[in-house]
């Protein structure tokens, strides 16, 4: 169960605003032509003031995607210009980080611009927590996305009202990873590998899963009426007898129907994952991986054979069945 | 009306529900305490009068407590309906059943769950382990090899229901089409003013192939609750009765839950078959006297077999009454006016039973023209329930 207090409290941050974070510097001509011969951008609205005075704006203008650029610390993290605010506006990632999700990763950066931004113009921006889910399941691992919005602002002299620019939509993910990295050789590890789930076996099914250690399909039969049965069971549905033997199939069989799953991507399994509803020649189907095919090529109808394949050192064997020729 | 004793007897006399969201931000406690104040006073009982409980399986909020704080002092009838969302209408059932025989006079059913901010179905870990209770056995069969979540064991019915009748992925999409229809209508639904276009449910990812995204329900928090009382005691109370008519379970041949898989033909429902066959039966009606219905649709597919099952259609003739649009608004037979669980909220069920208490009293925001019967299915895949509700 995800945790609720937990969730209240990260929730409350949710609208919350910081304040100003400055750029160190005005909008100049040597940042954009770095960034310009970075990135191998050649329009000359960012590099020539006539140009840029002919097509209408003050001086040259930077590229919008620039825009975070101007408010950045610089080589020394968190490092910024007089006035600005000391607070984090990710602050809330901390408090959910000392509940165990110790990962984060970048999920979205989404820029929006109002505007060109010319030579000489001095921004900073304000943020605001937009929002703060609930537990999330993913493919990484399940933990809570944040997300802030950087409003971007030109500073106007005393007296005039500042001028939004642009906008970012900064998100992340704070995260239990879902597979942990691997121990360094030689040191004792007490955290336990995710594995796949195990079946329950009892008296009246040890028999198919001790089959499959030994690479055998088991089916139940009915010793009196030699019905085949599957799932097996105690007891006949046909006769009631409490009696039965078990046969060997000959593991051939035709794909009934299936599915390919694709989300949540659950650990250890592979995405995507096809599994099919399978029914032997035997008569009885069962369900089981599906192998060694292309999904877009599985068919109801098409003939499958089973293997076996161990898993978790040996631990489990699954029939798993491959598609063969007609 | 039949002369069996069930039918026309008791009748939902209050309705009340919490809001729908992804997170109540309370708990379930107080969910059902507000959801059942509201349907009380709804029908104008007093909390005190109650001596009857009904919900179902999933549910955590006991009985005996909302008793407490009601402050009920001589409650003579308690049920929990087992299989989760196939059970949505069996308390109503069993509270007929109850007040029909006389064992109870005034029965409160509930639903009353923080599905989504506190569990998730969906998330694929459901703590099975290898001890050898039948569950466990069960799930044995599926679980190791990652068939883990209902959109994958309805999937693997939809694939053979496709290819023996040739539906397509744009048939399911149009039952969500539609129901995303009414929930733009509803002001009360997760999608109100969001519909959709098929376009965009044909575009929509992968959950588990052949189920798109938009095939499928969102989990909710939530609470319903309902009064059900003799159809006598109804008459003097503040709403116009709804009367129960036809109110049955069913399992049948080859059932399991959620995965039926060894049945000769896995393209039908036939727990849902034998639901028909009843509620029918008590009731007298046959499909022709169903003005709307509320068909189950936490996932998609599996409203198409149950058109067949209820005899709206023939067998696998349903894609054609979806393409066609008669499920949709204005269509012969409108279904899930609330917008279902795909546009409404996933109550597992209980809140398509306020429906169809809604489309009897006339009171529905999708109000379908000269209601006299509503049909109310309960989840598929597992063992089931079925009611007719309709005017005096």
């Amino acid at each position: 169960m995800a945790d609720q207090q937990l969730l209240d409290k990260i929730k409350a941050f949710e609208g919350r605003e910081y304040g100003r974070v400055y750029a160190w510097d005005p909008v100049n001509a040597p940042m954009i032509r770095h960034w310009c011969e970075m990135m191998g951008i050649t329009n000359p609205l960012y590099t020539d003031r006539e140009f840029a005075r002919e097509a209408g704006y003050p001086d040259i203008v930077a590229p919008p995607a620039m825009l975070q650029v101007w408010c950045m610390a610089g080589l020394d993290m968190e490092n910024y210009p007089p006035g600005s605010t000391d607070e984090n506006s990710f602050e809330v990632l901390k408090l959910i980080e000392s509940h165990g999700f110790e990962s984060v990763v970048a999920v979205n950066s989404d820029l929006k611009f109002d505007r060109y931004v010319a030579a000489g113009e001095r921004l900073y921006y304000t943020s605001r927590v937009d929002a703060v889910t609930e537990e999330k399941a993913t493919g990484l691992g399940t933990g809570h996305f944040v997300t802030v919005i950087m409003t971007y602002s030109v500073e106007r002299a005393e007296g005039r009202e500042d001028e939004k620019v642009g906008e970012q939509l900064f998100r992340v993910f704070k995260f239990k990873p879902a597979v942990r990295p691997k121990p360094e050789t030689g040191t004792d590890s007490a955290i336990p590998k995710i594995t796949r789930p195990r079946p329950g076996i009892s008296d009246d099914s040890r028999f198919f899963w001790e089959g499959c250690e030994a690479g055998k399909l088991l089916v139940q039969r009915c010793a009196d009426c030699q019905t085949l049965r599957h799932p097996p069971a105690p007891v006949c549905a046909k006769c009631h007898s409490f009696n039965w033997d078990t046969v060997e199939a000959s593991g051939k069989g035709h794909l009934y129907s299936f599915v390919v799953m694709h989300y949540p991507e659950i650990p250890p399994f592979e995405y995507p994952n096809p599994v099919g509803l399978v029914e032997l020649d035997e008569g009885v189907r069962l369900i089981a991986g599906l192998v060694g095919a292309d999904r877009s090529e599985l068919q109801i109808g098409q003939r499958l054979q089973v293997e076996f394949a161990r898993f978790q050192d040996e631990e489990l064997t699954l029939p798993q069945f491959r598609p063969v020729a007609q | 009306m039949s002369d069996l004793p069930l039918s026309g007897k008791a009748a939902i006399v209050g309705l009340g529900a919490t809001e729908f969201s992804k997170n109540s931000g309370r708990t379930e406690l107080r969910l059902a305490m507000e959801a059942t104040l509201q349907a009380l006073a709804d029908a104008g009982i007093d909390p005190r009068e109650v001596d009857g409980f009904s919900s179902y399986s999933i549910d955590k909020v006991p009985e005996y407590e909302i008793a407490r704080l009601l402050g009920c002092d001589d409650v003579r009838f308690f049920s929990t309906v087992p299989h989760g969302g196939g059970a949505a209408c069996g308390p109503i059932m069993h509270a007929a059943m109850a007040v029909a025989t006389g064992v109870a006079k005034t029965v409160v059913v509930y639903r009353s769950m923080n599905e989504r901010s506190w569990y998730r179905f969906g998330n694929g870990q459901y703590g099975f382990g290898d001890t050898p209770i039948f569950e466990n056995v069960n799930y044995g069969w599926y679980m190791p090899h990652g068939l883990m979540t209902p959109a994958s064991w309805v999937a693997m019915f939809a694939r053979r229901y496709m290819h023996t009748y040739g539906a397509t992925s744009e048939d399911f999409g149009r039952v969500s089409v539609a129901a995303r229809d009414f929930a733009a209508t509803n002001p009360n639904a997760f999608f109100y003013e969001k519909p959709i276009t098929l376009e965009e449910h044909q575009a929509s990812r992968w959950i588990c192939e052949p189920l798109h995204l938009l095939d499928c329900c969102q989990e909710s928090d939530g609470a319903v609750a309902m009064i059900i009382t003799s159809v006598e005691r109804a008459r003097d109370l503040k709403q116009k009765p709804v009367i129960i008519k036809g109110a049955a379970q069913g399992i049948a041949d080859g059932q399991q839950s959620m995965t039926s898989f060894y049945r000769g033909d896995i393209t039908g429902l036939p727990e849902m078959g034998v639901v028909a066959k009843e509620v029918y039966r008590q009731s007298g009606l046959g499909p022709g006297d169903i003005q709307t219905a509320v068909i189950y649709d936490h996932f998609t597919p599996f409203v198409l077999p149950q058109l067949e099952e209820f005899g709206f259609v023939p067998r696998g003739e349903a894609k054609e009454f979806v393409r066609e649009g008669h499920h949709a608004r204005g269509g012969k037979l409108p279904i899930n006016t609330h917008g279902g669980q795909i546009g409404e909220a996933y109550i597992h069920g209980m809140n398509g039973v306020a429906e169809g208490v809604r489309q009897v009293r006339g009171a529905s925001v999708n109000q379908v023209d000269n209601v006299e019967n509503v049909l109310v299915t309960a989840g598929t895949g597992v063992p089931t329930s079925g009611l007719i509700l309709g005017v005096a």
